[in-house]
């Protein structure tokens, strides 16, 4: 029997967002989430619960489809990735500074 | 308590259609939703006030009596007041308070009065995500250690894992604000400010260092004693060093972030130091040594 204790049902998890199961359906094929079957029940892993928690409030209070979030999503991680690389370069810079 | 112009947070006229404000809102709340501005103070204060002009404005009854009292709404509260008294005793409106020092997360206390609690829609909202700075020194970053922060009276034990880099933040899940109407708390963000140390200059896992050493040593070879983090170390200095000769020590450098037993390198660099105040018979000597150079 496979392990669930890192995995929150997906029912309750819309139930609790107020959202359609089929919304979940939705971004497993559009490549957003990964929802795990685990004897014919549907769960999230929970480290994802607030990446699909922030794709909800982008869709429901922005109204961006989903084509959209994955376009944000990249972009978000590129300018993370950016600021990590600011601050890296400031600390190298620090070194000749003083 | 201050007033608020939701018209001028959210820039439009004042005959500005129902539809007008929900098109600037949508576009405002686009442009500064905290999702979209991660770890961005102000997007995050500019979002909860176009939130909070468009729960209004949007709303036909809350707008009509933003436009009727707003500027006056100590006004609106006795108004309110005096018509509650005329009709019905006791009744309670709606939940609609109008009681002052009502302070909810995320709106202003000038929509708290005007409004009172029922003025909200009953939307779940997320807490707000806290910001916190933690100072450390070069050393506190060398080792994994525990930590205790006080957020909102709360302590929270944080282990702080070697290696970690100025300016690093980390996130932890659930200890920002409380969440609204059964919304899930916010996080806590904390940015790790490490300080320069006088000794070791910092470069990721890697450490530099400047050693000084006297004439005779760089000239004629011999040992010298450094520190290092992970402790002092004795060096063989080679005959004829140069000033400003560097060494790498394997393995001695800084902690690789998450990563145990793993470290980055030392790089010591030699200052040689010359000799002040000489005697009468070390100049000579020096002259004596000048001279079979030439």
């Amino acid at each position: 029997m496979m392990q669930t204790e890192n995995l929150f049902p997906a029912s309750e998890f819309c139930r609790y967002y107020n959202i359609e199961i089929t919304f979940l359906d939705l971004l497993k094929d559009y490549g957003l989430v990964e929802v795990v079957t685990v004897e014919e029940r549907n769960y999230l892993d929970v480290t994802e619960l607030q990446e699909v928690e922030k794709i909800i409030r982008l869709h429901y209070d922005l109204n961006i489809n989903l084509e959209g979030i994955d376009v944000i999503n990249q972009l978000l991680q590129k300018l993370e990735e950016t600021q990590d690389e600011l601050v890296m370069l400031k600390n190298k810079l620090r070194k000749y500074e003083n | 308590m201050e007033f608020v112009d939701y018209y001028k947070i959210l820039g439009i006229d004042k005959s500005a259609t129902t539809e007008d404000v929900r098109k600037t809102y949508r576009k405002l709340a686009r442009k500064y939703h905290p999702d979209l501005n991660p770890n961005d103070k102000e997007a995050h204060k500019k979002f909860q006030q176009i939130n909070e002009a468009n729960e209004v404005l949007s709303d036909p009854a809350k707008r009509k009596k933003y436009d009727q009292y707003g500027k006056d709404w100590q006004h609106a509260d006795q108004f309110e007041q005096a018509r509650n008294q005329q009709s019905q005793r006791g009744a309670r409106a709606g939940g609609a308070s109008y009681s002052g020092g009502f302070d909810e997360e995320g709106f202003s206390d000038f929509f708290a009065s005007m409004f009172g609690e029922g003025g909200r829609r009953q939307t779940k909202f997320r807490g707000n995500d806290y910001q916190a700075e933690l100072h450390l020194n070069l050393k506190d970053a060398f080792t994994t250690h525990q930590q205790t922060l006080t957020v909102n009276n709360k302590n929270i034990r944080i282990t702080i894992p070697a290696g970690v880099e100025n300016g690093q933040k980390i996130k932890l899940k659930g200890h920002g604000g409380p969440g609204v109407n059964g919304g899930p708390a916010g996080d806590l963000f904390i940015t790790f400010i490490i300080a320069d140390d006088p000794v070791f200059k910092r470069d990721g896992k890697n450490l530099l260092s400047d050693v000084k050493i006297d004439l005779y040593i760089a000239v004629l070879g011999g040992d010298v004693t450094i520190d290092t983090l992970h402790g002092k170390l004795k060096l063989k200095v080679p005959p004829e060093t140069q000033n400003g000769t560097t060494v790498r020590l394997k393995g001695k450098g800084f902690p690789v972030y998450k990563k145990e037993n793993e470290y980055g390198d030392l790089f010591v660099s030699y200052t040689i130091l010359v000799p002040k105040n000489l005697t009468t018979k070390e100049k000579e000597l020096f002259h004596e040594l000048s001279k079979l150079r030439s």
